[in-house]
C-alpha cells in the first residue's frame, strides 16, 4: 500500500490565554507528496507556524491544546505518537529550521560541538566520524573553511552563516521533509538570496520535501511548486504555484497580490489595499473569516464558512462567491 | 511635481563616526564609520528613498540630518539654515519643522499615555496653540490619518501595530513640519497593512505638500513611492538616481546585486531571470575595506579599486554612481 509523504486531515489547534481562549488553527488539511516543496503563505497570526509545529508536536501543551486532527507521516499518525516515537521522527525524518538562528543555538557552546553532540547520539557516530561528518555538513552549505569553524562560537557567526548551520543541523540526518519556518525574514536580502539558492541546491541534491512558511510572496514564487494560502485559521486558497499567481481566487489572496509594488512597473499606481484587520480568533469563525473585510462579500458569508471546493487545474478556494463572474456560487 | 532648483535639504560630505572605548578609562581604540562622507540634496515635494542592508547607516543617516547625533565632520543645511551650526535652542525651535517617523509602533509611543497625550504633546511642548484648542487639533490631526477620533481616550495597547503607526504619524504631523524623515516605518507591519500605510504617506503629501526621506530596505516598496533612490553600502552612497532610471540602469554592481536579489511575486520571473547572488557578507563598519568599499563583494573588482576610493560622479543628468567601473557605451 503506498502512502502520501504527509497528509494532514482537520487538524485543530487552540491556545488558552488569559484574555481567553485563542482558535488558532481551525482545521487544516493538506497534502504533501515526495519531493515538492510546499508554500505556506500568510500573515502573522493566521495559524501557519502553529499548524506545523502542532504537527511535531512541539507546542507547549498547556497552554496550547490540539483539539482535533490527524497527521499522517507515511502512514503513521504523528499525532497519536507518544513521546519517544515523536522524538525520532522530529530531527530524523523531518527536520525543522526556524526565524532566528540565534536563539535556536547554545551561545556558550562552539558550532563543532553542537553539530556533533547528536549525530553521536542519534546515529551513534564516534568523535571522528561525528567531526568529520560536521565538516561535510557546513561544506555543504556553503561555509568556507569548514574545519577551522567548528571551533567558532555562534556569535563569530554572521545571521546568514547561522542560518547555514540551521540548515547544516537540520540535514544530519537527512530528512525526508524539512520544514523551514520564515528562515530567511530576519536576513537581508542578498543573504536571503543566498540561503533561498542554497535550499533550491539541496532540495535537488538530496530529493527531500519541503514545507516553506512564509509571508512574503516573492520568496514563495521562487521556491515554492504548490502554495497554500492561510487565514484565521484556515487554508482558503491552495493551487500550484503559477496557477495561484496568474489566476488567484480567493478576495484575500487577490487582494495581497495587488497589494505589492509591482516591480516591472514605470507608472505609479495606487497601491490596493484590504481595509481592516485580521480577525483576533477569540471564537471559532462561524462564518467567513475574511467577510469583514471583503469587496465581494454577500449575506451568505456572514452566515456560513465556506469549505474548500475545487474549481479546477488542482485549484481549490474557500469562498461562496465566484469572483470571476462576481456571483455566488451555487 | 518636483522643481529641481528648490533644494529644502541639502547634505556635504556627513561623516558619522561612533567612537569605541575600552577599558577601565574609557580609551577610544577605533571608530565605527557608520556614515563616512555622503553629499545629497532633498528637493521640495519630492521622496527620497534611502535603501540598502541592516548596517550600511541608512538609519544613522536620517538620524545625523535632524542632529539627532551631532555630525563628526560634514554640513547638514535645512532651507537656509545649517543645522549643525545652530544653538541648541534654535535646533529646538527648528523641530517642529523636521521629523522623524519610526519603526517601530510598539516601541516608539508610551504605554501609559493615552493617545489625545500622545499627539498633543507636541503642541504642549512648543506651546504651538492656545490650551483650549489642543483637542479640536488632536481630533484633526486622528482625521488626518484616519483614525477615529473618538478613540483618543484610548491606549497604545488598544491599537493594532497599523493603527500605531497611524498615531506616531498624527504625532509627527502635529506642528505641520515640511520635512519628514521615515525610519522603516512599514517594516514591522503585515503585508496587507503595509499598503494601506504607504498609501496614507502618499495622501498626506499631497494633502500637505511633504517632503519625506523614505529610509527602508525593502526596494520594491522604496521604487513605489520615491520620486528618487539612493543606495547606501557600508556607510556611502554608491547610486542615486530617478526612482526608474535607477531600476532600470543601474550601474553600480552592488545595485545590480540588490534589485536581483528582491523577491518578485511572479513565478514565470523565475524562469528566465538568472539571479546575480553575492558572494560573502558585508564587512565590518569598524574595519572598512581600503579603496572601494565594495570591492571585497564585487564581481568584477580589479587592483586598482583596492587603492583608490571612486569618486560619487554624475554619470549621466540626475544619475550618481560611485564606482570606476561605470561604463556608458554598455547601457
Amino acid at each position: 500500500m503506498t502512502y502520501d509523504l504527509l497528509d494532514v486531515q482537520n487538524l485543530e489547534t487552540r491556545f488558552k490565554t488569559p484574555e481567553g481562549v485563542v482558535h488558532a488553527v481551525n482545521g487544516v488539511s493538506f497534502k504533501l507528496n515526495e519531493g515538492e516543496t510546499l508554500g505556506v503563505v500568510g500573515e502573522s497570526g493566521c495559524g501557519k507556524s502553529v499548524t506545523m509545529l502542532s504537527l511535531l508536536k512541539l507546542i507547549p501543551q498547556p497552554p496550547g491544546e490540539i483539539v482535533a486532527g490527524k497527521g499522517f507521516f507515511k502512514g503513521d499518525d504523528l499525532l497519536a505518537m507518544d513521546h519517544n516515537e515523536i522524538r525520532k521522527v522530529r530531527g530524523g525524518q523531518i527536520a525543522m529550521i526556524f526565524q532566528d538562528p540565534m536563539t535556536s543555538l547554545n551561545p556558550v557552546m562552539t558550532i563543532g560541538k553542537q553539530m556533533e553532540e547528536p549525530l553521536k547520539l542519534h546515529l551513534g557516530f564516534n568523535s571522528t566520524q561525528a567531526r568529520d561528518r560536521s565538516i561535510e555538513l557546513l561544506e555543504q552549505v556553503g561555509i568556507p573553511r569548514a574545519a577551522d569553524r567548528l571551533k567558532d562560537y555562534p556569535h563569530q557567526y554572521s545571521g546568514g552563516m547561522r542560518q547555514r548551520v540551521m540548515i547544516a543541523m537540520a540535514l544530519a540526518c537527512a530528512p525526508q521533509i524539512l520544514i523551514a519556518d520564515e528562515p530567511t525574514t530576519a536576513l537581508d536580502v542578498t543573504i536571503q538570496a543566498q540561503i533561498v539558492d542554497l535550499v533550491i541546491r539541496l532540495r535537488e541534491e538530496l530529493g527531500m520535501a519541503i514545507v516553506w512558511i512564509t509571508h512574503d510572496l516573492g520568496v514563495v514564487a521562487s521556491i515554492a511548486q504548490r502554495v497554500a494560502v492561510m487565514y484565521g485559521g484556515y487554508i482558503i486558497e491552495e493551487a500550484p504555484v503559477k496557477e495561484l499567481f496568474n489566476n488567484p481566487r480567493h478576495p484575500y489572496t487577490i487582494g495581497l497580490i495587488g497589494s505589492l509594488p509591482q516591480i516591472e512597473l514605470e507608472g505609479r499606481k495606487r497601491l490596493y489595499s484590504i481595509e481592516g484587520m485580521p480577525p483576533m480568533l477569540y471564537q471559532k469563525p462561524r462564518s467567513c473569516p475574511f467577510s469583514p473585510r471583503c469587496q465581494w462579500v454577500r449575506e451568505r458569508c456572514r452566515q456560513e464558512n465556506p469549505v474548500l471546493e475545487s474549481v479546477g487545474n488542482n485549484h481549490t478556494v474557500a469562498c461562496w462567491v465566484d469572483v470571476t463572474t462576481g456571483s455566488e456560487k451555487a | 511635481m518636483t522643481d529641481n532648483n528648490d533644494v529644502i535639504v541639502s547634505v556635504k560630505n556627513l561623516k558619522m563616526h561612533f567612537p569605541i572605548l575600552r577599558g577601565v578609562i574609557q580609551r577610544q581604540v577605533g571608530s565605527v564609520r557608520a556614515v563616512d562622507g555622503i553629499s545629497f540634496d532633498i528637493h521640495r515635494g519630492e521622496t527620497l528613498g534611502l535603501v540598502g542592508e541592516s548596517g550600511c547607516g541608512k538609519s544613522t543617516t536620517g538620524r545625523t540630518i535632524l542632529q539627532l547625533y551631532k555630525p563628526t565632520e560634514g554640513r547638514v543645511f535645512f532651507q537656509d539654515k545649517e543645522l549643525n551650526t545652530l544653538k541648541a535652542e534654535e535646533m529646538r525651535q527648528m523641530r517642529k519643522e523636521v521629523q522623524m517617523i519610526f519603526q517601530d509602533p510598539y516601541a516608539s509611543l508610551n504605554p501609559r499615555m493615552t493617545i489625545r497625550d500622545i499627539v498633543a504633546e507636541p503642541l504642549v511642548a512648543f506651546g504651538a496653540i492656545p490650551g483650549k484648542e489642543i483637542d479640536e487639533r488632536v481630533r484633526e490631526l486622528m482625521s488626518l490619518v484616519r483614525l477615529d477620533p473618538d478613540f483618543m481616550a484610548r491606549y497604545p495597547h488598544e491599537f493594532s501595530g497599523g493603527q500605531r503607526q497611524r498615531i506616531g504619524i498624527a504625532r509627527a504631523l502635529a506642528n505641520r513640519p515640511s520635512f519628514i524623515v521615515c525610519d522603516e516605518p512599514i517594516s514591522a507591519l503585515d503585508v496587507s497593512i503595509q499598503a494601506q500605510v504607504i498609501n496614507l504617506f502618499e495622501d498626506l503629501q499631497k494633502e500637505l505638500d511633504l517632503t519625506y526621506l523614505f529610509i527602508a530596505h525593502d526596494l520594491s516598496m522604496v521604487r513605489h513611492i520615491s520620486d528618487r533612490v539612493a543606495v547606501m553600502y557600508l556607510g556611502i552612497i554608491v547610486e542615486l538616481a530617478d526612482r526608474n532610471e535607477i531600476y532600470r540602469n543601474p550601474f553600480h554592481p552592488y545595485t545590480q546585486a540588490l534589485l536581483s536579489a528582491i523577491p518578485v511575486a511572479d513565478p514565470a520571473y523565475y524562469e528566465t531571470h538568472n539571479r546575480m547572488v553575492l558572494e560573502g557578507d558585508v564587512p565590518s563598519p569598524a574595519n572598512p575595506p581600503s579603496g572601494c568599499r565594495f570591492r571585497t563583494r564585487c564581481p568584477i573588482a580589479d587592483e586598482h579599486c583596492a587603492v583608490e576610493r571612486p569618486e560619487f560622479r554624475e554619470v549621466k543628468p540626475g544619475h550618481f554612481v560611485e564606482c570606476f567601473k561605470v561604463n556608458l557605451s554598455e547601457k
